[in-house]
């Protein structure tokens, strides 16, 4: 996919929110990808590895909770997960299905050190 | 000691709130957008140029061009049937986002545009994933590109308002069950609103170009 400019456009989202936080380090970041979404994490971790050089989140870990694709049928209620290709309902072969997980895509939560952490450090 | 700080942001925040602006600006204008998407050689240009032909003259309407070169080989055609033309070179990016397509549209006069056609880069991954503040996003699959592509790019198929099926002209010649093709579409798309048509021959426009004329109206009330 686009992993470039969607990890750049993750690295502004976590400097911006260390910042308003007085964050001294970002250590940890954590995100939902669903597995409709098309990114590979090794891919996204490549260009974190680059672009966040020089930067408050530089060294952060990157966390990736891969959410499957998950659908229901409208029919029968069956839920199901795709592990491969799109399929209809496993139960009563339906196409009328609603799909409730998997395209997400966003960044849930991130760890920071804060200034003050880092001097409590040094005098402990 | 650390410190967790809950975001839960859509990582591709920044570009859906810079499309909401586009949109706007559209809206202001009261110009109807579409955002056209389709994997490379699906047809999409031709495709436009018969929407063209077949709108009414006293339409006005432009079109962006996306393309990864600075190549002007579709805005030339654009052109050459009179019709404004910008074209975007993504610099080998395999979409257009909302930015770019913001610098083209301060590039027309919008006060002089009631339809305004966006050609996106020929993809059938990435632009489902950039919203560019449009009002309805067109896919178009072609026959000859094979029946199971909402199996393999089930996402593109999910944020369509509009599906057109591409080259029926060529439905003796290549193996395409139309049945799965169309269960694997409803599966992600419910109900999506689908035109099956040639864009060489122009069998099935008149179906397309009503929706369309009626969309632009309906944007100027």
């Amino acid at each position: 996919m686009h992993e470039l400019a969607v990890t750049e456009s993750l690295l502004a989202i976590v400097v911006q929110s260390a910042k308003e936080n007085h964050a001294q380090k970002v250590t940890d970041i954590t995100l939902s990808i669903g597995a409709l979404s098309s990114i590979i994490d090794d891919s996204v971790q490549f260009y974190w590895n680059h672009i966040s050089k020089g930067t408050v989140a530089e060294e952060a870990n990157l966390h990736f909770n891969r959410i499957p694709a998950t659908l229901l049928c409208l029919d029968c209620s069956t839920e199901f997960t795709l592990e491969d290709e799109l399929m209809p309902c496993p139960n009563c072969n339906s196409i009328n299905l609603n799909i409730i997980a998997g395209e997400e895509f966003q960044v849930d939560y991130i760890e920071i050190q804060k200034e003050e952490d880092k001097n409590h450090e040094t005098t402990s | 000691m650390k410190q967790r700080v809950e975001i839960v942001k859509k990582i591709l925040d920044s570009n859906e709130q810079l499309a909401e602006q586009n949109r706007k600006k559209l809206d202001d204008h009261q110009v109807f957008a579409i955002n056209v998407m389709a994997s490379p050689g699906a047809g999409k240009t031709t495709f436009i140029l018969q929407t063209i032909t077949k709108l009414p003259k006293d339409l006005r309407l432009a079109v962006i061009e996306g393309d990864t070169a600075p190549v002007t080989i579709d805005a030339d055609k654009i052109t050459a049937v009179g019709m404004p033309a910008v074209q975007i070179n993504t610099g080998g990016d395999c979409h257009l986002d909302a930015n770019m397509v913001g610098l083209a549209i301060d590039e027309l006069d919008l006060d002089e545009i009631d339809l305004l056609l966006i050609e996106n880069v020929g993809n059938l991954i990435c632009p489902a994933g950039f919203a560019l503040g449009n009002h309805a996003n067109i896919l178009i699959s072609s026959v000859p590109e094979g029946d199971d592509k909402p199996y393999k790019y089930p996402n593109i198929y999910r944020n369509i308002d509009v599906l057109i099926i591409n080259k029926i002209d060529l439905l003796p010649y290549v193996d395409f069950r139309m049945d799965y093709f169309r269960e694997g579409v409803e599966m992600l798309n419910p109900g999506v609103r689908t035109f099956a048509v040639s864009s060489k021959t122009g069998e099935g426009f008149e179906d397309w170009i009503a929706w369309l004329q009626a969309k632009v109206r309906s944007a100027q009330e």
